[in-house]
């Protein structure tokens, strides 16, 4: 596990004046599942089109497997396998069509690495001669994964492969990823959803082309430097403003169906919180400690930024 | 060879299971052939006519049943005033009036001059140019038979043959424009469209994330156009033969060769565009706009070159169909071989090395 698959090396990338990408550098282990979380506008898809060598970095230099991504493109083709952000299979050929020319144009037979996709394929295989644009989106998602699996990539890149997909289905497409770790192939996905990001093995909190943070989902949240109430009344939308005004609290933001009030240890108690809220005229209010979350270590970072 | 035969399986399916690109690919040439075999003739047939004659006599009826006989018009009314004249032209259903003075025979055989009046509608200028030298050719002809007995005076009568095409058949013309057309406007705007149509879809990403090189791309997106279009080509050349009479004087296989060369000359020119247009609107903008009207306007499918100022002649000489339009005239119609089309061909064969080169070097392995 401690061979490295993939090197990123101060890789900045610009468009125009906006610059996409600034001087970022992570180091990602063989047959590690490595997440690239971060809100859109990121830098996740730049990131990810010059891993796979479709855009130049403008400086800098990332290698996969030993290969320069600029000087060995054609090599690097050979080895990787990458499923875009958006479908990218032909609509209007049926599942199986689609799956025999990826294998072809990889100079491969979808038999050949049939055991790779196996588990994956079999849940569409009902299906495979309706078009691929009739799919519903967990399925598509099984099928340009199927695709992307086809010619036994050594590492695969899969841009916000969950973005648009059910519950249910993006879990059980994570449970397909851990499968593929298996088989030793290295995989590196980015998505916006924060709650994805405790599935890795680590991760990297984008914002705004940088990289704020590099560790194990556990990690970062033992790092957290705060204390998290849940707190939910019956008045949920002046509540963010009130907490707000608690001049010890550090952050409070809405998180699902609570408010997330961050405070340090010792500064705040529970008592004169629930006072204050029912001074300003709230009700039934619940009051719960909770353990921190990667969403709200990356509000954290964010802030400190 | 696995790989490029399920490339192109996969571009047939494409072709196949969209009724647009159907549409385009085969009821497009047989409309356009149709419509300009049928609609846009510059022949005239039933033209519609009035008279007006003032003496009524019988040589003005005579040569009146000359004209009506002649199959080129239809009499529409007899006048009965000159005051109708404005009239019967303000309908507009009539083209051309047909005057004749009082007294035509007496004067005729008195002064041996007579006159007739012949009043065209040249709103629009060609049609009335035609139907006013048919007339006149029919009316000559007749003043010829009257003087069966020459007159001491001398004179040349000009025996004219219109050479390749005796009848002026409009077909004779737009059979090889409207192949040129229709080559052009399958194979250059379908293969634009569809490689743009890769990139649109983000289908373009997966493959250039693979080990497939430009050419494997582009010979497996062009391979089934080629097919396709050398079919509507020979469909063309069938429906010129033998529903409009277009005869082929020269060599089949030279024909159908120089058909090849150009389908290829107008893929290339497609892959050319594709390689600039980054979705599939542009591309079928571009098409249209550099290709279609150019070669409409500027091929010599409608307009002579010849009369065309000495700018627009140069920018024809850059214009893929003209030289395609030329040999197939001199193919189909006068018969002739390679020996008097190779410079053509030769600048055909030009071209199509200048874009495919040209596409080569600007197809992107990446996005960028």
């Amino acid at each position: 596990m401690n061979e490295l698959s993939v090197i990123i090396n101060e890789v900045s990338r610009h468009y125009n004046k906006v610059i996409a990408l600034d001087k970022i550098s992570v180091s990602i282990k063989k047959g590690e599942i490595f997440g690239f979380i971060g809100p859109d506008g990121a830098g996740k898809t730049s990131l990810f089109r010059i891993l796979t060598t479709l855009l130049f970095p403008h400086t800098g230099y990332i290698t996969i497997e030993g290969l320069d991504v600029v000087k060995d493109f054609k090599k690097i083709r050979n080895i990787i396998g990458y499923m875009p952000g958006s479908f990218s299979l032909y609509q209007d050929l049926s599942v199986e069509e689609n799956l025999n020319f990826f294998a072809s144009i990889f100079n491969t037979t979808p038999e050949q690495n049939y055991h790779l996709i196996k588990d994956i394929y079999q849940q569409i295989e009902p299906f495979k001669n309706r078009p691929a644009g009739k799919l519903s989106g967990g399925m598509k998602q099984k099928l340009a994964l199927s695709c992307a699996l086809i010619h036994k990539p050594e590492v695969l890149f899969l841009d916000e492969p969950t973005t648009g997909v059910d519950a249910v289905s993006r879990k059980e497409f994570w449970e397909m990823l851990k499968n593929l770790q298996n088989f030793g192939i290295s995989i590196i996905v980015s998505t916006p959803y924060m709650d994805e990001a405790s599935l890795c093995d680590r991760v990297a909190l984008m914002e705004d082309g940088r990289i704020m943070e590099i560790e194990s989902p556990q990690n970062i949240q033992a790092k957290y430097p705060y204390l998290i109430a849940a707190i939910r009344s019956n008045n949920m939308y002046d509540i963010i403003s009130d907490l707000q005004e608690i001049p010890k609290a550090t952050s409070a933001f809405r998180f699902g169906d609570n408010i997330h009030l961050s405070y340090k240890k010792g500064e705040l108690h529970k008592d004169e919180i629930v006072n204050f809220l029912e001074n300003k005229g709230h009700k039934n209010i619940s009051f719960d400690m909770v353990e921190a979350d990667i969403e709200d270590c990356f509000m954290e970072l964010m802030n400190k930024n | 060879m696995q790989l490029f035969r399920s490339f192109v399986k996969k571009e047939f399916y494409h072709i196949f299971r969209d009724v647009r690109t159907l549409l385009i690919l085969f009821g497009l040439p047989i409309a356009l052939i149709l419509i300009f075999g049928y609609v846009v003739t510059s022949e005239i047939k039933n033209a519609k006519i009035a008279i007006l004659d003032h003496s009524k006599d019988k040589i003005t009826t005579e040569i009146t049943n000359k004209i009506l006989s002649s199959g080129y018009f239809i009499l529409s009314e007899n006048l009965k005033s000159a005051k109708q004249i404005e009239e019967v032209f303000r309908q507009g259903e009539v083209r051309e009036v047909i005057i004749f003075e009082p007294e035509f025979s007496k004067n005729l055989s008195k002064t041996g001059q007579a006159n007739v009046q012949i009043i065209t509608d040249a709103s629009d200028a060609n049609t009335a140019n035609l139907i006013l030298n048919y007339t006149r050719a029919i009316i000559q002809d007749y003043s010829m038979s009257l003087n069966k007995i020459p007159a001491q005076s001398i004179k040349i009568i000009p025996q004219t043959r219109m050479l390749y095409n005796e009848e002026l058949k409009g077909v004779y013309m737009f059979v090889p424009g409207t192949m040129a057309l229709i080559l052009l406007l399958v194979s250059a705007m379908m293969t634009s469209i569809s490689i743009a149509r890769e990139k649109e879809m983000g289908t373009m990403e997966v493959m250039l994330v693979s080990p497939l090189k430009p050419l494997q791309i582009i010979l497996g997106k062009v391979t089934p156009y080629f097919v396709l279009s050398f079919i509507n080509a020979v469909t063309i050349l069938l429906l010129g033969v033998f529903v409009f009479g277009m005869p082929v004087k020269g060599s089949l296989i030279l024909l159908l060769g120089e058909s090849m060369l150009f389908i290829l000359l107008s893929l290339s020119l497609g892959i050319l565009i594709s390689t600039v247009s980054p979705n599939q609107q542009v591309a079928m903008f571009i098409s249209m706009m550099a290709l279609m009207l150019p070669t409409i306007l500027l091929s010599g499918f409608i307009f002579p070159i010849e009369n065309m100022p000495p700018l627009l002649q140069w920018i024809s000489h850059i214009m893929p169909a003209r030289w395609f339009i030329t040999v197939l005239k001199n193919v189909m119609l006068k018969g002739t071989g390679l020996l008097f089309v190779w410079k053509e061909s030769l600048i055909m064969i030009g071209m199509t090395v200048i874009f495919i080169s040209m596409s080569v070097r600007k197809f992107k392995v990446r996005l960028e």
